[in-house]
């Protein structure tokens, strides 16, 4: 992503040459585009890459299931199966039941699924996306993104998507390459670029972005210390509320599987009354994935006095979140937003 | 003192009757092949009955037309008309004529302005030749042809098919220039040869513009091969010369009135094949 005027197009073209680099190496599985033969390069372009337009580019001559066959039609293959194979493209787009209209009677978003089709239908290893959906209204487009993350989890193709909108490069790139003036600023995910901004372009250019929805509860959380075990007596974990100053503390396994949670005043009334542990555990703690973001947690915080327990797939606890964890996330994004102006 | 004239009318001469001596079996083929064109095309017109005749082109244009019923009307009326005033024959001939010029132009000018299209080394050297061709009155034509094939119709075609071809080629390359520039990129991205993004991509959508030059080309054609007549080319033309020399106006409007008719059937007939953009 980047800026009109970035580079990003033209990096893009470089990549199934519409236009020739001038200088570098373009590897595609260990074979140099760029010092490729016509023919070679053709078998490339027919077979590996596909490439979906900004504007469309729908031939407007055809109907949508002869635009959408026109990569096989030009590999020769026969009427009969590079209909078949167009007919299945169509219906992966969601556009069953429209393969003779005219493809200038199609809304815009149903002439990019036409464009989309047309590059699925070959097959390709290698999507090229150049702005594929800028042109598009942004309820359109936003439908077309989340379509497009379906589509890939099917797919699982590699996707050079270029954009200059920050938020679709964010909600679509597994890493993102942030561009200026013909040089790749940063690349990474989008939480390594968040988090961790190559130079003052690129935090600049992240500044206004909403983090709670890209930070997660990884981001935020702190270690799990002080948690006790499950096998210690309630001695122990009163003490070590003490020396910590907290109200509560969880309460593990020797595998670090999370058990329950205790509070403090749980425990002293427990100590009195000569109960364990086990009597006072309260076991429906409320967990939460790593990989939530910061946008769903907030509500879970805001009528809770106790931490909240970060586990992974194995119940495991990896972490907790209070509520000063969550503040100090957001105070660096107003201090961004701050610097900005 | 005078500057010295440079020879400019005598070279040409000189140089077309070089061309004439020495490429003369060339010019003798050429004029073979137009000869058959035309007598093929008039006997095809003259085949049918002039009343059979224009209840299949009624029916053909109505057709093709995309069932449009005013022009199938009008063409039945004038091609009536026609046949009222006596004309047929010659009617017949101009358009076997127009047919035959307009063919070879076509043939001639779209592969050229294809390539001129493509390289800007052959735009540059056609483009100044075609303002040549366009602007020179179209008199002048008639002289060499007359030189190269002597009277009748086949220099009468030669000269038509020179004056017919620019707006052919012209468009054509302009056509195809026009081509957006991501609707060529598609053609590259899938891995098209040159030859299948010509066909499939850069034709089809140029051909608006290029069926704009055919009819030019015809209407071209038509208006020339009536100047034509002056070296011998049959038809209506030849009708309006005897009209002009004869001081008889009866005749010449008649035979001026058949060219409008077949005018404006044949532009709206190409016009009407020519897929809306």
């Amino acid at each position: 992503m980047g800026l009109s005027g970035s580079g990003k197009s033209t990096l893009l073209r470089c990549l199934n040459r519409l236009i020739n680099p001038s200088d570098g190496h373009i590897l595609v599985d260990g074979e140099d585009i760029a010092t490729m033969d016509d023919k070679e390069l053709r078998d490339v372009r027919r077979k590996k890459m596909g490439m979906v337009f900004q504007g469309f580019a729908l031939l407007p001559h055809r109907t949508v299931i002869d635009n959408v066959a026109f990569g096989l039609e030009i590999q020769g293959i026969s009427n009969e199966e590079r209909y078949a194979i167009a007919e299945e493209a169509i219906s992966k787009v969601g556009l069953k039941g429209h393969e003779l209209s005219k493809t200038s009677q199609l809304s815009g978003g149903m002439q990019q699924r036409v464009g989309l089709a047309r590059a699925l239908a070959t097959d390709p290893d290698i999507l090229l996306m150049d702005e594929a959906f800028s042109a598009l209204d942004p309820l359109i487009r936003s439908e077309m993104q989340d379509e497009l993350i379906e589509l890939q989890d099917k797919l699982k193709k590699t996707i050079v998507f270029v954009s200059h909108d920050l938020d679709e490069a964010l909600k679509l790139g597994d890493r993102i390459a942030i561009m200026k003036d013909g040089v790749i600023a940063q690349i990474g995910t989008a939480e390594e670029i968040l988090t961790n901004p190559a130079d003052d372009y690129v935090s600049e250019f992240v500044a206004g972005v909403d983090r709670t929805n890209i930070l997660t509860a990884n981001n935020i959380m702190k270690r799990p210390e002080p948690v006790v075990s499950i096998n210690s007596g309630l001695k122990v974990a009163l003490q070590l509320m003490k020396k910590h100053g907290i109200s509560s503390i969880f309460v593990v396994d020797p595998e670090k599987k999370i058990k329950g949670i205790l509070f403090i005043d749980d425990a002293v009334q427990a100590v009195k009354d000569k109960r364990t542990l086990h009597d006072v555990l309260v076991t429906d703690v409320q967990t939460v994935a790593p990989d939530l973001p910061i946008k769903d947690i907030i509500p879970m915080m805001t009528d809770r006095n106790s931490p909240l327990a970060v586990v992974n797939d194995k119940k495991k606890i990896v972490g907790v979140i209070v509520r000063g964890s969550i503040l100090g996330a957001l105070a660096i994004q107003e201090d961004d937003a701050n610097g900005l102006t | 003192m005078a500057l010295p004239e440079i020879p400019i009318g005598e070279s040409v001469e000189t140089a077309v009757y070089w061309l004439n001596d020495y490429l003369g079996f060339l010019m003798d083929i050429f004029s073979e092949f137009i000869d058959i064109l035309i007598t093929g095309f008039k006997d095809g017109l003259l085949f049918l009955n002039p009343f059979v005749f224009i209840l299949v082109v009624t029916v053909f244009v109505y057709l093709v037309s995309k069932k449009n019923l005013k022009l199938a009307i009008g063409t039945a009326i004038g091609f009536l008309l026609i046949e009222n005033m006596g004309l047929w024959n010659l009617s017949m001939e101009t358009i076997a004529l127009v047919l035959s010029s307009t063919l070879v132009a076509l043939l001639i000018g779209i592969p050229t302005g294809i390539i001129s299209a493509k390289n800007e080394t052959v735009f540059h050297i056609v483009n100044p030749i075609l303002d040549l061709m366009q602007t020179m009155p179209s008199f002048v034509y008639l002289i060499p042809a007359v030189i190269f094939f002597g009277l009748g119709n086949v220099p009468g075609l030669v000269a038509t098919i020179v004056f017919a071809m620019p707006p052919a080629i012209r468009l054509t390359n302009l056509g195809i220039r026009q081509v957006p520039l991501d609707l060529k990129e598609v053609a590259d991205a899938f891995g098209t040869t040159a030859m299948q993004k010509l066909v499939k991509v850069e034709l089809p959508v140029a051909l608006p513009t290029i069926m704009a030059g055919v009819n030019q080309c015809i209407m071209l054609s038509l208006s020339m091969v009536v100047i034509a007549a002056m070296i011998g080319a049959r038809g209506l033309g030849y009708q309006v010369l005897v009209g002009i020399q004869r001081v008889d106006i009866g005749q010449g409007f008649e035979a001026g009135l058949a060219i409008v008719i077949i005018a404006i059937v044949l532009d709206r007939l190409t016009q009407s094949l020519t897929p809306k953009k």
